[in-house]
């Protein structure tokens, strides 16, 4: 069973919500809404889960239920006018940064109105105009687009970072390396983000890693790298903040490693056989961030448990009606095919 | 018209491009005070500085992701591969993110950068430093990719390209680095996607691009002293490829050679001899289309073979000549 490896983490457990908060500048109102977004982030997943077992999804979908606290704690540390790149499980990012569910909804049933208008699907949703420069397909394929995105900020002497978030699988690609040294030597404003699920499809991180964790790999080339608790949404929140102001003081890149866990397998074709339902229901029932972070808000009366139910009605309409926008939808005119190949 | 190099027109685009638009830079390995493998960035490190003139680690895929990267944000950035095989090393960023954003966002993004690439043999390079990959990188939608034979066109397609949307393939043949041409001074550009008639002729059309030009020229000179009438015409873009072109210069000769350095199998000839098979210029066709290209063999080190390996003027020669008195 894979467990944490806790004694190695370089954040403290956030215990006192209020004395974090406080620590942070964080607002009540800030916090709920985290708390609101984790929650709206999950049942997103759970209905899109429902389409696809109900046959209205084409394509398959990477779902990261589990993995809530690194897309908010990072999604909400980081200003609009940042690039994000993602990967191919970047759902949660994604609706952190602020998308619209319904254009997600409609792209994952291959809509018109959807984010890519039907082309990119689940795996390739973006929006270019609000700096999301896409998920990705590729393992890693974020992470050299990054430098050059730093490469464009640095030279235009603006403000902006680019946070290019990817996984445990996409460290040991050749990709990551020419990265981090290149980020390194021109002390590029990228936020590296390792989201470290434990598993790249079915290959557990310490299996197929040299060495983990990979905090190790960014300080060779230079880059201060931090590993911690990705389950633990203020300290997600608080690492990448102390990020963002690093490299925003033009002090170069920073590597942010996070561990957490997925609940759904890598993809739709997934039987879970590589790993056991005890381990599953250990993460779900003990570590599980959206419950740990209720926990906290709740024990420091910043939350009552008429709320949440009230706030879960709120988020299933919205969900719902995500749904309903998108099978209302039209599909693409297989007219139009061929265009956008080409500028 | 004052006369300039090969390289000298390449370096030219670059300088007045960048002097023109401060969005545009160029990446490679060791273009700074080393002035680039083959000298075509000689001097622009002293004038543009690090920044814009920024030398890369041996990194290929770093340096194609990072221009990708680049142009999804507005800069318009020229990546420099050493040699046309190195780019095997980056075609993940190439082929899967700069040849897709567009399309599979929606339409919402665009990624206006180049590559410039030395390919081709002639120099003793051996099979990793010498290939003709045009056809593999021309199979891929989203991207373009211009071949050009002349000193002008040379500089007037890299200043297109620099300023196309779209990520762009520009492969410069080396062995044409220090061939001297008339290049016009200031400012002109020459579109992508048109061919040109390099020697009209009414028997046969040889259609190719990059050093088969100058090959297929001098094989077209010497047959019109012999009254051999060939038109040669130099596709100077692969993609998007000048069908309209082929077929008017097809149906004016009735004969068709495509000639290229690329490897038979998969080339782009096959490519050429569809369009003209499914157009209207086949009924114009009055013997067999044919196709030399380069062997299907890593470029060898050895002179003799490595000469042997890609087409030269006596095998141009010999092809037409074949076509002409219909012996193949």
């Amino acid at each position: 069973m894979v467990m944490w490896k806790k004694e190695e983490f370089d954040n403290y457990q956030t215990t006192d919500v209020l004395e974090t908060a406080n620590r942070l500048g964080l607002e009540k109102e800030k916090l709920i809404e985290m708390y609101r977004t984790m929650m709206k982030i999950r049942f997103f997943e759970e209905m899109a889960d429902k389409q696809y077992a109900l046959g209205k999804v084409h394509g398959t979908m990477h779902l990261s239920a589990g993995q809530e606290a690194v897309a908010v704690g990072s999604g909400f540390a980081i200003k609009k006018s940042d690039y994000l790149l993602n990967h191919h499980r970047g759902h949660g990012h994604f609706i952190a940064s602020g998308a619209d569910v319904n254009k997600m909804m409609a792209e994952f049933l291959g809509k018109d109105t959807g984010y890519c208008r039907g082309r990119g699907g689940s795996m390739h949703i973006a929006d270019v105009t609000a700096n999301n420069l896409g998920a990705n397909g590729i393992v890693g394929g974020g992470l050299q687009l990054a430098v050059g995105v730093g490469i464009a900020i640095q030279m235009r002497k603006t403000d902006q970072l680019v946070l290019t978030i990817f996984g445990d699988g996409a460290a040991n690609e050749g990709i990551f390396h020419e990265s981090l040294n290149m980020a390194g030597i021109w002390d590029l404003p990228i936020l590296y983000l390792c989201e470290n699920n434990q598993y790249g499809m079915s290959a557990n991180v310490n299996r197929v890693s040299a060495k983990t964790p990979f905090k190790a790999r960014a300080e060779a080339y230079g880059i201060p790298g931090y590993y911690i608790d990705g389950n633990d949404v203020l300290a997600v929140y608080e690492f990448m903040k102390n990020a963002s102001e690093h490299i925003r003081a033009g002090k170069g890149p920073v590597f942010v490693e996070a561990q957490t866990y997925r609940y759904f397998g890598h993809s739709k074709s997934d039987r879970n056989l590589y790993r056991t339902k005890e381990e599953i229901e250990y993460w779900k029932t003990v570590e599980d961030p959206i419950e740990r972070f209720e926990g906290l808000l709740l024990q420091a009366g910043l939350l009552k448990v008429e709320e949440i139910k009230a706030m879960q009605d709120e988020i299933n309409k919205e969900i719902e009606a995500a749904v309903t926008f998108a099978e209302n939808s039209p599909e693409p005119d297989v007219k139009d095919l061929t265009e956008w190949v080409y500028a | 018209m004052p006369e300039k190099t090969y390289r000298e027109a390449i370096h030219d685009a670059m300088v007045e491009e960048m002097r023109r638009d401060e969005t545009v830079f160029l990446m490679g390995e060791d273009i700074g005070s080393y002035g680039g493998a083959f000298g075509v960035s000689a001097g622009m490190l002293a004038e543009f500085g690090p920044e814009r003139v920024r030398e890369t680690p041996i990194s290929e895929l770093g340096i194609v992701g990072a221009a990708a990267g680049a142009a999804m944000v507005g800069m318009k950035p020229i990546a420099e591969m050493m040699f046309m095989d190195f780019i095997l090393l980056a075609l993940e960023p190439l082929m899967n993110q700069a040849a897709k954003a567009r399309y599979m966002f929606g339409g919402k993004a665009t990624v206006p950068m180049v590559v410039r690439m030395a390919g081709g043999s002639g120099t003793g390079a051996a099979a990793q430093h010498s290939q003709s990959l045009e056809s593999i990188l021309m199979a891929i939608p989203g991207i373009k990719v211009v071949a050009p034979s002349t000193p002008y066109d040379a500089k007037g397609l890299l200043i297109s390209a620099i300023r196309d949307p779209n990520p762009v393939c520009f492969v410069e043949h080396k062995v044409l680095y220090k061939v001297k041409g008339e290049v016009p001074e200031g400012e002109y550009s020459i579109p992508l996607g048109v061919a040109e008639i390099k020697h009209p002729g009414t028997q046969l059309t040889v259609v190719s691009s990059g050093i088969m030009v100058s090959k297929s020229l001098a094989v077209a000179t010497k047959l019109e002293a012999e009254g051999i009438s060939v038109e040669v015409l130099d596709l100077r873009t692969l993609r998007p490829m000048d069908n309209e072109a082929i077929i008017k210069s097809v149906k004016k000769t009735g004969r068709l050679l495509v000639v290229h350095e690329a490897p038979q199998t998969g080339g782009w000839a096959g490519e050429v001899l569809a369009v003209v098979a499914g157009s209207e210029a086949f009924d114009y066709l009055d013997a067999p289309m044919r196709r030399l290209a380069g062997k299907d063999v890593p470029i060898p080190y050895n002179r003799f073979l490595e000469a042997a390996a890609v087409p030269q003027e006596a095998d141009i020669e010999a092809e037409i000549r074949a076509i002409l008195s219909n012996k193949y």
